[in-house]
């Protein structure tokens, strides 16, 4: 297992793992995180490592540069960087060896950036304690680098405080920090996870140019396959502490060779996919802990093509056709093409009834900010508000699923709290089933409770800890006496097997149950009182890929079953897509676009439907996507922009007739075009139709 | 062989069984804890036993003044010629294991235990309330307890004791009445906490009451925590009994009481200088043994929750 690179190259790799096995010692033993771990990283290269949490992924990074906790340790294999052995170095080497050569981005730039230090001190202490440079050189070199990430006005931007920039711009400090001294190796640990869509793109623009320009290798950690087609030339599919597949991006993604490439690939909607034309499919099972992996090849209980072999003996780390490692005793003779489902059911159009369920007339949330002045406390200066929601206007027919996107800060969460009646609505009017819902919680009847249920983003906190499985779904259908009292238990255990979970779960506590687990016992308590209409607060953003695709089957099922009426949440694009029969895009409170979901997808579209449709990573080979980003930062909801809330970021504003004025001084009018389909926006129809296509396939 | 009878049982009791199991393992899986646990139950078996008998009557002078430990008096005699041992056995009672009423009844569980209980229910009554429901009720709560908090503990105690006389029960609320404003601020501060979760926003959609939410789904998961705490207070009231026998006004008679054994006997410092360290280690070690059994267990409660 020497040669990993597919073309050879002389030159010597500047990091270089081999066999690298990493442990942690816990009570009664210890665990190996990762095992056998080899790939080589050249100048100018950028490798992804992908998988499911719980793989190893950042385990290998940190091994690197020896960032392991204390109870973890390398137990076997080398790492090799430039030559020089890492694992066997003092800790005083390694930490020169570091802050010279190896920089690390991490997944959160407010934690790398010391929020009591000026961006410009942070920045120059890099250059004078590792370099020695004097303060004015090392400013010079710090303005240069930050124009080098194009970071805009970068001298005022020394003076800042990091609290003072938007999170894509932290993260750009983060990366030109790391570039300073110029290092030879660049980590990088999941750096846009936590942006926004249109930042996202704007940071793995950046990424690939610095890699092409700076010649610096670097190792790219994430989750999204589509990330790392942006910006990586190799992939490494770690799954269990194993890397399953190596190979170049091209051959990743048009011939995976690993069934759980294979099944990854499978799991994620692609951008322009829906659920009438096509189907995700989850992959079977979940990730075993360290200390739980199988015997023989650990991907074998998840496997649809596992055979006896695969059950008893590992299968070895092997070059195929000369171009892909793969860890799979039958790699050459699975076909992905022939590849057949369990189950092959599609959704069916469900009818639809004309029934209107929900409908919002220009709503309208507010919160008021307090100020920090003695004017402000005394309450002297008139009250500022944060405009969350701004004339929202929508109605959902019974049974469909109306979609919600827009970036963090559109107010699509404060949309729906309002609804549920959590947020108090500052103006307008709500009906549901035509009952009023505009005042809050306590003021509800129990009828519309019942009817209006939520399902919540975040697994670990959607379950209270203290109950049991049973009890938690238990108890909805007790308060509103769904079933009479001694059918309760059965009730449950009915739902949970329609959540595909069986009656052992009953008893369980929620420790007991992994991320996925978690989410269908939220929805299953969301769905106890059988609900008209379920609102979804991103219910699968927190989820792995694999579990993504299960829980977003099981909602569809559910809505076939129930005909329940969804609003649902997400920031990724494809997921809302696949998942919805209408949509609706916000920017800044403001409604900006709906329409019927494939209307919404192509042209005519919003200019900033557009951009965000450029922004989202693709993993198909054969795309082409438009490249549209957008400048500067969401403005403020506190005094957001005048006329057209969008036009400070607009690219097409220069399209107008006018050159954009209209968009600066009057609010736009809703623009009909045609099927239910709604933009607001100035920009005549006519321009508006004539933009292109985002995503182009060429055969 | 009690393990192996635990196993069998264990498979066939409850999921919440399994629970109470497990925190009773948690103890023991830590050597503090364990250690805490056995100093504590070293002064309740003593004070069990001295319900039934004590080598001699705690309050007759059947000896000579002043002595030092010998054959006969363990730990020797006090200035009335009574048994210091059987006097310390005796001191546990009122702590640790009944209450006297002041219609001369007895209830089980000493002033410490009750006291600290009532700072517990009060506190967390608050605590929860400030907590969950913010703005005005938090402003009004929190105010008024960080009033008392300021008040010293035992001008404090002076005051409830000048008004309702002495008594098992007077010192009862003292405890309760001084351990509530720390009792509400750790339960407030759990609070702010948990009430973000997501499952307080799924009670509260479907329409779950503020004391259903505060008593049904915040509460559980504080009660830890506040165990722990509850642990270490236990540890502060018998420190405060200690104090306020020192001072003469603590529990009334005929019981002995550890904090004015230790003041009496203060007295006597030059004639007979060990009487002062037999109490003084008694009320030290219930303490310590206290604090390093809430101190054991927090750690392994933390650990377990990573």
């Amino acid at each position: 297992m020497t040669d990993f690179s597919t073309k050879t190259k002389e030159k010597m790799p500047v990091l270089k793992l081999d066999n690298l096995s990493v442990a942690y010692k816990v009570r009664g033993g210890e665990v190996e995180a990762v095992q056998d771990v080899s790939f080589e990283i050249h100048r100018g290269e950028a490798v992804g490592v992908v998988g499911e949490s719980g793989c190893g992924k950042s385990t290998v990074a940190w091994a690197v540069v020896n960032f392991l906790t204390s109870n973890g340790y390398v137990k076997r294999g080398s790492i090799t960087f430039q030559g020089q052995d890492l694992v066997n170095q003092s800790s005083e080497a390694l930490r020169r060896l570091r802050g010279d050569q190896i920089a690390m981005v991490y997944q959160d730039p407010m934690k790398a950036l010391n929020p009591s230090m000026r961006i410009g001190d942070q920045m120059k202490e890099v250059l004078t304690v590792h370099k020695g440079l004097k303060p004015a050189e090392a400013e010079e070199r710090c303005i240069e680098m930050l124009n080098r990430v194009y970071m805009p006005d970068p001298t005022d931007v020394l003076r800042r405080f990091p609290h003072q920039l938007s999170g894509g711009q932290q993260q750009r400090v983060v990366i030109a920090m790391s570039l300073l001294n110029n290092p030879a190796l660049l980590i990088m640990d999941e750096p846009t996870t936590a942006l926004d869509v249109t930042v996202e793109a704007a940071v793995l623009d950046l990424i690939s140019d610095l890699r092409k320009e700076f010649d610096t290798a670097i190792m790219y950690i994430s989750h999204n396959l589509g990330v790392i087609s942006r910006v990586c030339s190799k992939v490494a599919v770690m799954y269990a502490g194993k890397m399953a597949e190596f190979a170049e991006v091209e051959d990743i993604f048009r011939s995976p060779k690993h069934p759980y490439t294979q099944g990854l690939i499978r799991a994620i909607p692609k951008l322009g996919e829906d659920k009438l034309s096509s189907r995700l499919y989850p992959i079977q099972g979940r990730v075993p802990a360290p200390n739980r992996r199988p015997e023989g090849c650990v991907y074998h209980p998840r496997c649809d093509y596992a055979q006896s072999l695969c059950r008893n003996k590992k299968p070895e780390f092997r070059l195929l056709d000369n171009k892909t490692w793969v860890r799979c005793h039958f790699a050459e003779d699975i076909d992905p093409s022939e590849w057949e489902p369990d189950d092959t059911e599609i959704v069916e159009k469900t009818e639809v009834d004309d029934e209107t369920i929900l409908s919002v007339d220009n709503l309208k949330t507010y919160y008021e900010v307090q100020g920090s002045s003695l004017r402000d406390m005394l309450k002297l200066n008139p009250p500022k508000y944060v405009k969350a929601v701004e004339d929202a206007s929508f109605e959902v027919k019974r049974g469909r699923t109306l979609g919600v996107v827009g970036e963090s800060g559109c107010g699509k969460s404060t949309l729906i709290k309002t609804l549920i009646g959590l947020e108090k609505m500052t103006d307008g009017d709500a009906s549901f089933m035509g009952l009023e819902i505009t005042e809050p919680l306590s003021h509800r009847r129990g009828e519309v409770l019942k009817e209006l249920q939520m399902v919540f983003q975040n697994p670990d906190s959607t379950m209270n800890p203290s109950y049991t499985v049973g009890q938690q779904i238990a108890r909805p259908m007790r308060k509103f006496g769904v079933v009479p009292k001694g059918d309760v238990k059965k009730e449950v255990i009915k739902l949970l097997k329609s959540m595909r979970m069986g009656e052992n779960y009953y008893d369980r506590f929620p420790h007991q149950l992994s991320g996925g687990e978690k989410q269908r016992v939220g929805i299953a308590r969301a769905l106890a009182t059988y609900p008209d209409l379920l609102l979804c607060d991103e219910p699968v953003s927190a989820l792995d890929v694999s579990v993504q695709a299960a829980i977003l089957n099981l909602l569809l099922l559910i809505q076939n079953k129930y005909g329940t009426t969804m609003l649902f949440i997400a920031h990724d694009l494809s997921v809302v897509r696949y998942f919805s029969d209408e949509i609706m895009v916000m920017y800044l409170g403001q409604v900006m676009e709906k329409g019927p979901s494939e209307a919404i997808y192509s042209p005519p579209f919003h200019p900033y439907t557009e951009a965000l449709l450029s922004a989202v990573p693709v993993i198909d080979p054969n795309a082409q996507q438009k490249r549209i980003r957008l400048e500067g930062n969401v403005p403020s909801a506190i005094d957001p922009p005048t006329g057209c809330r969008f036009h400070t970021r607009c690219p097409r504003r220069k399209l107008m007739p006018d050159g954009g004025d209209a968009c600066v001084t009057q609010i736009p009018p809703w623009q009909d075009m045609g099927n239910g389909h709604h933009i607001f926006c100035h920009l005549p129809e006519e321009t508006l139709r004539s933009f292109e296509p985002v995503i182009t396939i060429k055969e | 062989m009690v393990s192996q009878q635990m196993v069998t049982k264990k498979r066939t009791r409850s999921a919440r069984f399994d629970r109470v199991w497990n925190n009773l393992r948690m103890v023991f899986n830590s050597r503090i804890a364990t250690i805490g646990l056995l100093m504590v139950l070293f002064w309740i078996v003593l004070g069990l036993v001295s319900l039934f008998w004590t080598p001699f009557d705690p309050n007759a002078s059947n000896f000579v003044q002043n002595l030092n430990p010998n054959g006969t008096n363990i730990l020797g005699t006090d200035h009335l010629g009574r048994d210091i041992f059987s006097r310390l056995m005796q001191g546990t009672q009122v702590i640790l294991l009944k209450t006297r009423l002041p219609n001369g009844g007895i209830i089980p569980g000493g002033v410490a235990i009750w006291g600290v209980f009532g700072s517990l229910l009060v506190g967390t009554f608050l605590g929860l309330n400030a907590g969950y429901r913010g703005g005005w009720y938090d402003q009004i709560i929190m105010q008024i307890l960080d009033a008392l908090i300021a008040f010293p503990v035992i001008v404090l105690y002076l005051v409830v004791i000048a008004a309702l006389g002495r008594g098992d029960v007077v010192v009862i609320l003292a405890i309760t009445v001084t351990g509530a404003p720390g009792v509400a601020r750790l339960a407030r501060g759990l609070a702010l906490d948990i009430r973000t979760r997501d499952y307080i926003r799924a009670a509260e959609t479907r329409g779950e009451s503020p004391w259903y939410i505060m008593f049904k789904e915040i509460l559980p998961n504080v009660f830890s925590p506040l165990f722990v705490d509850a642990m270490l207070r236990v540890g502060y009231a018998i420190f405060m009994i200690g104090t306020l026998g020192f001072l003469g006004i603590g529990l009334p008679p005929p019981d002995p009481d550890w904090g004015n054994m230790v003041n009496e006997a203060r007295k006597n410092i030059f004639s007979n200088p060990v009487a002062v360290i037999w109490p003084a280690i008694s009320i030290a070690s219930l303490v310590i043994g206290l604090n390093l059994f809430a101190d054991g267990l927090r750690e392994e409660i933390t650990r377990y929750q990573k």
